[in-house]
Protein backbone atom coordinates (compact mmCIF):
# COMPACT_ATOMS: atom_id res chain seq x y z
CA UNK A 1 0.00 0.00 0.00
CA UNK A 2 1.64 3.36 -0.85
CA UNK A 3 -0.74 5.21 1.36
CA UNK A 4 0.15 3.36 4.58
CA UNK A 5 1.97 6.28 5.86
CA UNK A 6 -1.56 8.01 5.63
CA UNK A 7 -3.89 5.34 6.13
CA UNK A 8 -7.27 6.82 8.30
CA UNK A 9 -8.79 3.04 8.04
CA UNK A 10 -11.85 2.33 5.48
CA UNK A 11 -12.97 5.06 3.21
CA UNK A 12 -16.12 7.29 4.14
CA UNK A 13 -18.37 5.20 1.38
CA UNK A 14 -17.61 2.03 3.44
CA UNK A 15 -18.60 3.66 6.64
CA UNK A 16 -21.59 4.91 4.83
CA UNK A 17 -22.59 1.59 4.11
CA UNK A 18 -21.77 -0.33 7.05
CA UNK A 19 -23.54 2.40 9.06
CA UNK A 20 -26.63 2.65 6.96
CA UNK A 21 -26.72 -1.25 6.96
CA UNK A 22 -26.22 -1.62 10.98
CA UNK A 23 -29.58 1.18 11.34
CA UNK A 24 -31.56 -0.61 8.63
CA UNK A 25 -31.49 -3.58 10.79
CA UNK A 26 -31.84 -1.66 14.43
CA UNK A 27 -34.88 -0.15 12.20
CA UNK A 28 -36.19 -3.50 10.84
CA UNK A 29 -35.81 -5.36 14.06
CA UNK A 30 -37.40 -2.43 16.02
CA UNK A 31 -40.67 -2.39 13.68
CA UNK A 32 -41.43 -6.16 13.60
CA UNK A 33 -39.73 -7.59 16.57
CA UNK A 34 -38.73 -6.63 19.76
CA UNK A 35 -34.88 -8.23 20.53
CA UNK A 36 -33.83 -4.51 21.30
CA UNK A 37 -36.26 -3.36 24.15
CA UNK A 38 -33.68 -4.06 26.99
CA UNK A 39 -30.93 -2.57 24.84
CA UNK A 40 -33.32 0.61 24.44
CA UNK A 41 -34.44 0.39 27.86
CA UNK A 42 -30.10 0.51 29.31
CA UNK A 43 -29.51 3.30 27.22
CA UNK A 44 -32.51 5.00 28.27
CA UNK A 45 -31.51 4.27 31.88
CA UNK A 46 -27.79 5.92 30.74
CA UNK A 47 -29.24 8.83 29.27
CA UNK A 48 -31.88 9.60 32.30
CA UNK A 49 -29.19 11.51 34.80
CA UNK A 50 -29.17 13.93 31.24
CA UNK A 51 -32.97 14.42 30.95
CA UNK A 52 -32.93 15.36 34.89
CA UNK A 53 -30.50 18.44 34.39
CA UNK A 54 -32.18 19.51 31.22
CA UNK A 55 -35.12 19.74 33.32
CA UNK A 56 -33.40 21.73 36.14
CA UNK A 57 -33.48 25.23 34.53
CA UNK A 58 -37.60 24.62 33.45
CA UNK A 59 -38.21 22.94 37.45
CA UNK A 60 -36.11 26.14 38.84
CA UNK A 61 -38.11 29.03 36.97
CA UNK A 62 -41.27 27.00 37.87
CA UNK A 63 -39.97 27.07 41.71
CA UNK A 64 -39.39 31.14 40.96
CA UNK A 65 -42.66 31.39 39.65
CA UNK A 66 -44.13 29.64 42.64
CA UNK A 67 -42.14 31.64 45.08
CA UNK A 68 -42.83 35.10 43.52
CA UNK A 69 -46.39 34.09 42.96
CA UNK A 70 -49.02 36.82 44.55
CA UNK A 71 -50.86 35.87 48.22
CA UNK A 72 -53.94 36.89 46.70
CA UNK A 73 -54.02 34.67 43.89
CA UNK A 74 -53.07 31.69 46.18
CA UNK A 75 -55.81 32.61 48.44
CA UNK A 76 -58.14 32.87 45.88
CA UNK A 77 -57.19 29.80 44.86
CA UNK A 78 -57.69 28.17 48.15
CA UNK A 79 -60.64 29.01 48.57
CA UNK A 80 -62.28 27.51 45.23
CA UNK A 81 -59.93 24.70 45.94
CA UNK A 82 -61.52 23.91 49.24
CA UNK A 83 -65.35 24.67 47.90
CA UNK A 84 -64.19 22.29 45.60
CA UNK A 85 -63.12 19.79 48.19
CA UNK A 86 -66.74 20.34 49.87
CA UNK A 87 -68.40 19.60 46.55
CA UNK A 88 -66.17 16.00 45.84
CA UNK A 89 -66.58 15.07 49.44
CA UNK A 90 -70.39 15.49 48.78
CA UNK A 91 -70.06 13.71 45.67
CA UNK A 92 -67.56 10.86 47.21
CA UNK A 93 -70.13 10.44 50.04
CA UNK A 94 -73.00 9.29 47.22
CA UNK A 95 -70.68 7.27 45.25
CA UNK A 96 -69.48 5.33 48.49
CA UNK A 97 -73.06 4.89 49.07
CA UNK A 98 -73.70 3.73 45.71
CA UNK A 99 -70.50 1.12 45.58
CA UNK A 100 -71.87 -0.89 48.51
CA UNK A 101 -75.06 -0.70 46.81
CA UNK A 102 -73.46 -2.19 43.62
CA UNK A 103 -70.72 -4.37 45.37
CA UNK A 104 -74.31 -5.33 47.16
CA UNK A 105 -76.36 -5.81 44.05
CA UNK A 106 -72.85 -7.48 42.36
CA UNK A 107 -72.96 -10.07 45.38
CA UNK A 108 -76.40 -10.38 44.69
CA UNK A 109 -76.07 -11.53 41.36
CA UNK A 110 -72.95 -13.10 42.22
CA UNK A 111 -70.71 -11.73 39.99
CA UNK A 112 -67.27 -10.18 40.56
CA UNK A 113 -66.77 -7.11 42.32
CA UNK A 114 -64.76 -4.74 40.55
CA UNK A 115 -61.24 -4.32 42.16
CA UNK A 116 -60.25 -0.52 42.70
CA UNK A 117 -56.97 -1.13 41.58
CA UNK A 118 -53.52 0.37 43.56
CA UNK A 119 -52.63 3.40 41.47
CA UNK A 120 -48.97 5.51 41.43
CA UNK A 121 -48.59 9.13 40.82
CA UNK A 122 -46.47 9.87 38.12
CA UNK A 123 -45.22 13.32 36.72
CA UNK A 124 -44.58 14.15 32.83
CA UNK A 125 -41.08 15.27 32.64
CA UNK A 126 -41.16 16.09 28.56
CA UNK A 127 -42.92 15.45 25.55
CA UNK A 128 -41.22 14.11 23.23
CA UNK A 129 -39.92 15.28 20.30
CA UNK A 130 -40.98 12.59 17.63
CA UNK A 131 -43.27 14.25 15.78
CA UNK A 132 -44.96 11.20 14.39
CA UNK A 133 -46.32 10.02 17.36
CA UNK A 134 -47.95 11.80 20.58
CA UNK A 135 -46.11 10.42 23.34
CA UNK A 136 -44.85 11.91 27.14
CA UNK A 137 -42.15 10.34 29.65
CA UNK A 138 -43.03 10.02 33.03
CA UNK A 139 -40.73 10.21 35.94
CA UNK A 140 -42.14 6.67 37.41
CA UNK A 141 -40.71 3.30 35.95
CA UNK A 142 -39.85 -0.16 37.04
CA UNK A 143 -38.87 0.96 40.97
CA UNK A 144 -42.61 2.29 41.37
CA UNK A 145 -43.83 -0.80 39.87
CA UNK A 146 -45.23 0.46 36.76
CA UNK A 147 -46.56 -1.98 34.57
CA UNK A 148 -46.80 -1.51 30.43
CA UNK A 149 -49.83 -1.71 29.69
CA UNK A 150 -51.21 0.10 32.98
CA UNK A 151 -53.64 2.62 32.04
CA UNK A 152 -53.04 7.00 32.67
CA UNK A 153 -55.71 9.26 33.73
CA UNK A 154 -55.54 12.49 35.13
CA UNK A 155 -58.74 14.36 37.54
CA UNK A 156 -60.76 14.80 34.27
CA UNK A 157 -60.25 11.24 32.29
CA UNK A 158 -58.17 8.89 30.98
CA UNK A 159 -54.88 10.13 29.28
CA UNK A 160 -53.52 7.22 27.49
CA UNK A 161 -51.32 3.88 28.76
CA UNK A 162 -47.97 2.86 29.67
CA UNK A 163 -45.84 1.71 26.16
CA UNK A 164 -42.59 0.77 27.60
CA UNK A 165 -41.04 0.66 31.49
CA UNK A 166 -37.84 2.01 31.96
CA UNK A 167 -36.16 1.34 35.29
CA UNK A 168 -36.06 5.16 36.42
CA UNK A 169 -39.04 6.26 33.58
CA UNK A 170 -41.72 5.19 31.44
CA UNK A 171 -43.14 6.09 27.99
CA UNK A 172 -47.06 6.74 27.50
CA UNK A 173 -48.59 7.01 24.79
CA UNK A 174 -51.31 9.40 24.71
CA UNK A 175 -54.63 8.44 23.38
CA UNK A 176 -54.51 10.73 20.75
CA UNK A 177 -51.46 9.09 19.25
CA UNK A 178 -52.02 8.20 15.68
CA UNK A 179 -54.50 4.77 15.61
CA UNK A 180 -54.23 4.17 19.71
CA UNK A 181 -57.60 2.86 20.56
CA UNK A 182 -59.73 3.23 23.17
CA UNK A 183 -62.67 1.06 23.73
CA UNK A 184 -65.48 3.00 24.91
CA UNK A 185 -69.23 3.63 25.45
CA UNK A 186 -71.37 6.39 24.82
CA UNK A 187 -72.93 7.17 28.30
CA UNK A 188 -76.18 8.24 27.43
CA UNK A 189 -77.41 5.01 25.59
CA UNK A 190 -74.31 2.39 26.26
CA UNK A 191 -73.97 2.45 22.83
CA UNK A 192 -69.89 0.62 22.19
CA UNK A 193 -67.42 1.68 19.79
CA UNK A 194 -63.65 2.31 19.78
CA UNK A 195 -62.10 5.33 19.34
CA UNK A 196 -59.24 7.00 17.41
CA UNK A 197 -56.42 9.08 17.97
CA UNK A 198 -55.79 11.43 14.75
CA UNK A 199 -52.16 12.20 15.74
CA UNK A 200 -51.69 15.47 14.23
CA UNK A 201 -54.17 17.34 16.33
CA UNK A 202 -55.48 16.86 19.88
CA UNK A 203 -58.99 15.27 19.03
CA UNK A 204 -60.09 11.49 18.55
CA UNK A 205 -62.19 10.21 15.49
CA UNK A 206 -65.38 7.78 16.50
CA UNK A 207 -64.91 5.19 13.70
CA UNK A 208 -67.00 2.37 12.54
CA UNK A 209 -70.09 4.28 13.64
CA UNK A 210 -72.77 3.53 10.62
CA UNK A 211 -74.90 6.38 9.61
CA UNK A 212 -78.09 5.47 11.41
CA UNK A 213 -76.16 5.40 14.89
CA UNK A 214 -77.99 7.55 17.91
CA UNK A 215 -74.89 9.85 18.62
CA UNK A 216 -75.43 13.05 19.08
CA UNK A 217 -72.45 16.53 19.58
CA UNK A 218 -72.59 16.56 23.46
CA UNK A 219 -72.46 12.90 24.52
CA UNK A 220 -69.90 11.75 26.93
CA UNK A 221 -67.72 8.36 26.16
CA UNK A 222 -66.65 6.61 28.71
CA UNK A 223 -64.45 3.85 29.09
CA UNK A 224 -66.12 0.59 28.44
CA UNK A 225 -63.34 -1.66 30.27
CA UNK A 226 -63.69 -4.42 27.38
CA UNK A 227 -59.99 -4.00 26.62
CA UNK A 228 -58.95 -5.54 29.92
CA UNK A 229 -56.45 -2.18 30.21
CA UNK A 230 -58.76 0.66 30.99
CA UNK A 231 -61.14 0.20 34.30
CA UNK A 232 -64.58 0.75 33.07
CA UNK A 233 -66.58 4.16 33.74
CA UNK A 234 -63.59 6.46 33.25
CA UNK A 235 -64.78 9.83 30.90
CA UNK A 236 -62.77 9.34 27.93
CA UNK A 237 -63.94 12.29 25.45
CA UNK A 238 -67.28 14.33 24.29
CA UNK A 239 -68.64 14.45 20.83
CA UNK A 240 -67.70 17.22 18.98
CA UNK A 241 -68.93 16.92 15.43
CA UNK A 242 -71.09 14.57 13.63
CA UNK A 243 -71.24 14.27 10.20
CA UNK A 244 -73.77 11.83 8.65
CA UNK A 245 -72.92 12.04 5.17
CA UNK A 246 -74.24 9.43 3.40
CA UNK A 247 -71.33 9.51 0.71
CA UNK A 248 -69.58 7.45 3.05
CA UNK A 249 -70.35 4.37 4.56
CA UNK A 250 -69.84 5.11 8.49
CA UNK A 251 -70.54 8.52 9.53
CA UNK A 252 -67.70 11.01 10.55
CA UNK A 253 -67.65 11.92 14.32
CA UNK A 254 -64.83 13.73 15.71
CA UNK A 255 -64.29 13.46 20.10
CA UNK A 256 -62.75 16.40 22.01
CA UNK A 257 -60.44 14.79 24.69
CA UNK A 258 -62.32 15.16 28.68
CA UNK A 259 -58.90 14.50 30.11
CA UNK A 260 -56.28 17.45 29.74
CA UNK A 261 -54.32 15.19 27.38
CA UNK A 262 -51.49 17.87 27.00
CA UNK A 263 -52.64 20.25 29.81
CA UNK A 264 -51.23 18.78 33.30
CA UNK A 265 -47.94 17.86 34.68
CA UNK A 266 -49.13 15.28 37.40
CA UNK A 267 -50.90 11.86 36.44
CA UNK A 268 -52.15 8.52 38.05
CA UNK A 269 -50.96 5.70 36.56
CA UNK A 270 -54.07 2.68 37.44
CA UNK A 271 -51.88 -1.04 37.71
CA UNK A 272 -54.05 -2.99 35.31
CA UNK A 273 -56.74 -5.26 36.42
CA UNK A 274 -57.28 -8.49 36.04
CA UNK A 275 -56.91 -9.83 31.96
CA UNK A 276 -60.19 -10.57 30.21
CA UNK A 277 -60.91 -14.18 29.71
CA UNK A 278 -59.37 -15.30 26.99
CA UNK A 279 -61.77 -14.84 23.27
CA UNK A 280 -62.92 -18.77 22.54
CA UNK A 281 -61.63 -20.45 19.98
CA UNK A 282 -63.36 -20.33 16.67
CA UNK A 283 -65.18 -23.23 15.81
CA UNK A 284 -63.89 -25.03 13.11
CA UNK A 285 -66.61 -25.04 10.59
CA UNK A 286 -69.56 -22.44 11.32
CA UNK A 287 -72.33 -24.08 11.45
CA UNK A 288 -75.46 -22.33 9.64
CA UNK A 289 -76.97 -19.64 12.44
CA UNK A 290 -80.55 -20.89 13.20
CA UNK A 291 -82.98 -18.95 15.29
CA UNK A 292 -81.95 -19.58 18.49
CA UNK A 293 -85.37 -19.05 20.36
CA UNK B 1 -19.19 32.66 -5.30
CA UNK B 2 -17.19 34.72 -2.94
CA UNK B 3 -14.84 33.10 -0.48
CA UNK B 4 -13.96 33.87 3.00
CA UNK B 5 -11.92 37.08 2.87
CA UNK B 6 -8.97 35.62 5.05
CA UNK B 7 -7.95 32.21 6.19
CA UNK B 8 -7.48 32.64 10.26
CA UNK B 9 -4.65 30.44 11.88
CA UNK B 10 -6.18 28.86 14.72
CA UNK B 11 -4.79 26.49 17.83
CA UNK B 12 -5.97 23.23 17.43
CA UNK B 13 -9.12 21.65 18.98
CA UNK B 14 -8.76 20.25 22.07
CA UNK B 15 -10.73 16.85 21.98
CA UNK B 16 -12.65 17.08 25.40
CA UNK B 17 -13.94 20.18 23.99
CA UNK B 18 -15.79 18.09 20.98
CA UNK B 19 -17.25 16.14 23.30
CA UNK B 20 -18.02 19.30 25.64
CA UNK B 21 -19.87 20.94 22.88
CA UNK B 22 -21.61 17.90 21.48
CA UNK B 23 -23.41 16.52 24.95
CA UNK B 24 -24.19 20.08 25.46
CA UNK B 25 -26.03 20.39 22.28
CA UNK B 26 -27.78 16.87 23.26
CA UNK B 27 -28.95 18.14 26.78
CA UNK B 28 -30.23 21.34 24.43
CA UNK B 29 -32.20 18.73 22.47
CA UNK B 30 -33.81 17.50 25.90
CA UNK B 31 -34.74 20.94 27.53
CA UNK B 32 -38.72 21.10 27.36
CA UNK B 33 -40.14 23.57 25.29
CA UNK B 34 -43.62 25.34 24.50
CA UNK B 35 -45.15 23.61 21.86
CA UNK B 36 -44.35 26.73 19.48
CA UNK B 37 -40.82 26.95 19.97
CA UNK B 38 -40.69 23.11 19.35
CA UNK B 39 -41.31 23.99 15.61
CA UNK B 40 -38.91 25.79 14.91
CA UNK B 41 -35.98 24.61 17.76
CA UNK B 42 -33.57 23.71 15.55
CA UNK B 43 -31.72 19.69 15.52
CA UNK B 44 -28.61 21.07 17.63
CA UNK B 45 -27.06 17.92 17.99
CA UNK B 46 -27.34 17.60 14.08
CA UNK B 47 -25.85 20.77 13.81
CA UNK B 48 -22.97 20.49 16.16
CA UNK B 49 -22.07 16.90 14.25
CA UNK B 50 -21.87 19.26 11.06
CA UNK B 51 -20.12 21.45 12.28
CA UNK B 52 -17.02 19.09 13.28
CA UNK B 53 -17.65 16.47 10.36
CA UNK B 54 -16.60 19.97 8.52
CA UNK B 55 -14.02 21.12 10.36
CA UNK B 56 -12.69 18.21 12.10
CA UNK B 57 -13.02 15.47 10.09
CA UNK B 58 -10.47 13.18 11.58
CA UNK B 59 -12.32 13.36 14.89
CA UNK B 60 -16.20 13.61 14.27
CA UNK B 61 -17.02 11.26 11.30
CA UNK B 62 -20.01 8.88 10.47
CA UNK B 63 -19.55 6.56 13.29
CA UNK B 64 -19.86 9.65 15.73
CA UNK B 65 -23.05 10.68 14.13
CA UNK B 66 -24.42 7.31 14.16
CA UNK B 67 -23.84 6.89 17.79
CA UNK B 68 -25.12 10.21 18.64
CA UNK B 69 -27.99 9.50 16.73
CA UNK B 70 -28.65 6.14 18.70
CA UNK B 71 -28.85 8.64 21.73
CA UNK B 72 -31.29 10.93 20.02
CA UNK B 73 -33.51 8.14 18.93
CA UNK B 74 -34.20 6.84 22.51
CA UNK B 75 -34.29 9.91 24.36
CA UNK B 76 -37.07 11.04 21.26
CA UNK B 77 -38.92 7.71 21.54
CA UNK B 78 -37.87 7.75 17.40
CA UNK B 79 -37.92 4.02 15.55
CA UNK B 80 -33.89 2.63 16.94
CA UNK B 81 -31.97 3.85 13.87
CA UNK B 82 -34.16 6.06 12.36
CA UNK B 83 -32.07 9.18 13.60
CA UNK B 84 -28.51 7.26 13.39
CA UNK B 85 -29.90 6.46 9.73
CA UNK B 86 -30.24 10.28 8.77
CA UNK B 87 -27.32 11.41 11.02
CA UNK B 88 -24.56 8.99 9.38
CA UNK B 89 -25.62 10.32 5.74
CA UNK B 90 -25.74 13.89 6.59
CA UNK B 91 -22.07 12.96 8.34
CA UNK B 92 -21.36 11.36 5.02
CA UNK B 93 -22.55 14.70 2.63
CA UNK B 94 -20.48 16.64 5.24
CA UNK B 95 -17.40 14.42 5.16
CA UNK B 96 -17.58 14.94 0.42
CA UNK B 97 -18.67 18.62 0.95
CA UNK B 98 -16.56 19.96 3.66
CA UNK B 99 -13.53 21.27 1.95
CA UNK B 100 -16.12 23.37 -0.33
CA UNK B 101 -18.04 24.58 2.99
CA UNK B 102 -15.48 25.84 4.59
CA UNK B 103 -13.85 27.84 2.12
CA UNK B 104 -16.88 29.64 1.50
CA UNK B 105 -17.92 33.17 3.63
CA UNK B 106 -20.39 32.59 6.24
CA UNK B 107 -23.45 33.82 4.16
CA UNK B 108 -22.58 31.40 1.77
CA UNK B 109 -22.41 28.90 4.09
CA UNK B 110 -26.29 29.38 5.04
CA UNK B 111 -27.58 27.58 1.90
CA UNK B 112 -25.16 24.83 2.30
CA UNK B 113 -26.01 23.89 5.66
CA UNK B 114 -29.55 24.35 5.51
CA UNK B 115 -29.83 22.49 2.53
CA UNK B 116 -27.93 19.42 4.45
CA UNK B 117 -29.75 19.61 7.26
CA UNK B 118 -32.94 19.38 4.86
CA UNK B 119 -31.76 16.62 3.28
CA UNK B 120 -30.90 14.71 7.04
CA UNK B 121 -34.91 15.44 8.46
CA UNK B 122 -36.37 14.04 4.75
CA UNK B 123 -34.67 10.76 5.15
CA UNK B 124 -36.10 10.88 9.17
CA UNK B 125 -39.35 11.86 7.64
CA UNK B 126 -39.06 9.12 4.36
CA UNK B 127 -38.23 6.35 7.27
CA UNK B 128 -41.52 7.94 9.23
CA UNK B 129 -43.00 7.40 6.19
CA UNK B 130 -42.33 3.98 5.15
CA UNK B 131 -42.06 2.37 8.69
CA UNK B 132 -45.45 3.99 10.34
CA UNK B 133 -47.08 5.73 7.44
CA UNK B 134 -47.47 9.06 8.81
CA UNK B 135 -46.07 12.15 7.20
CA UNK B 136 -45.76 14.90 9.75
CA UNK B 137 -46.32 18.13 7.61
CA UNK B 138 -44.13 20.64 6.32
CA UNK B 139 -43.73 23.00 9.48
CA UNK B 140 -41.28 20.26 10.82
CA UNK B 141 -38.83 21.37 8.14
CA UNK B 142 -39.01 24.88 9.76
CA UNK B 143 -36.34 23.78 12.17
CA UNK B 144 -33.71 22.95 9.04
CA UNK B 145 -33.99 26.85 8.75
CA UNK B 146 -33.64 28.30 11.89
CA UNK B 147 -30.24 26.25 12.55
CA UNK B 148 -28.97 27.64 9.21
CA UNK B 149 -29.61 31.18 10.59
CA UNK B 150 -27.86 30.01 13.95
CA UNK B 151 -24.77 28.71 11.81
CA UNK B 152 -22.61 31.74 12.13
CA UNK B 153 -23.61 32.48 15.41
CA UNK B 154 -22.44 29.04 16.18
CA UNK B 155 -19.23 29.22 14.03
CA UNK B 156 -18.53 32.16 16.03
CA UNK B 157 -18.86 30.58 19.02
CA UNK B 158 -16.97 27.43 18.45
CA UNK B 159 -14.25 28.97 17.34
CA UNK B 160 -13.50 31.45 20.55
CA UNK B 161 -11.30 28.86 22.25
CA UNK B 162 -9.40 28.62 18.95
CA UNK B 163 -8.54 32.02 18.67
CA UNK B 164 -4.61 32.75 20.02
CA UNK B 165 -4.61 34.95 22.46
CA UNK B 166 -2.71 38.24 21.68
CA UNK B 167 1.14 37.27 22.72
CA UNK B 168 2.47 39.88 25.64
CA UNK B 169 5.70 40.09 24.01
CA UNK B 170 4.82 41.84 21.12
CA UNK B 171 5.39 45.43 20.86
Amino acid sequence: MEHELFSRGPSPAVRLTFFILLSLLLLVSDVHYSYLKTLRAGIATAIYPLQRIAMMPVELLGAIGDYTQAQSSLIKENAILQKQNLEDREALLRYRALQQENDHLRQLFGAKARVDAPSVMAEILYDERDPFSRKVIVDKGLQAHVIAGSAVIDNAGVIGQVLQVYPFSSEISLITDKDHPTPVQVLRNGLRAIVFGFGSSNLLDLKYMSLNTDIRPGDLLVTSGLDGTFPAGLPVATVLTVDKNPVYAFSRITCKPAAGVNRYRQVLILAPGSPPPPIPAAKPEPSPVRGKK
Amino acid sequence: MEIAPKEEILLPVKPGFIALSLFSAFLLDLLPLGSFIEWIRPDFVAMLLLYWCIHQPLRVGIGTSWVFGILVDVADGTLFGEHALAYSLMAFIALVLRRRVSMLSLDHQFTHVTLILLIMQAVVVLTGFVAKDIFVGWAYFLGSLTAGLLWPGLTYLLKLPQRPKPDPDRI
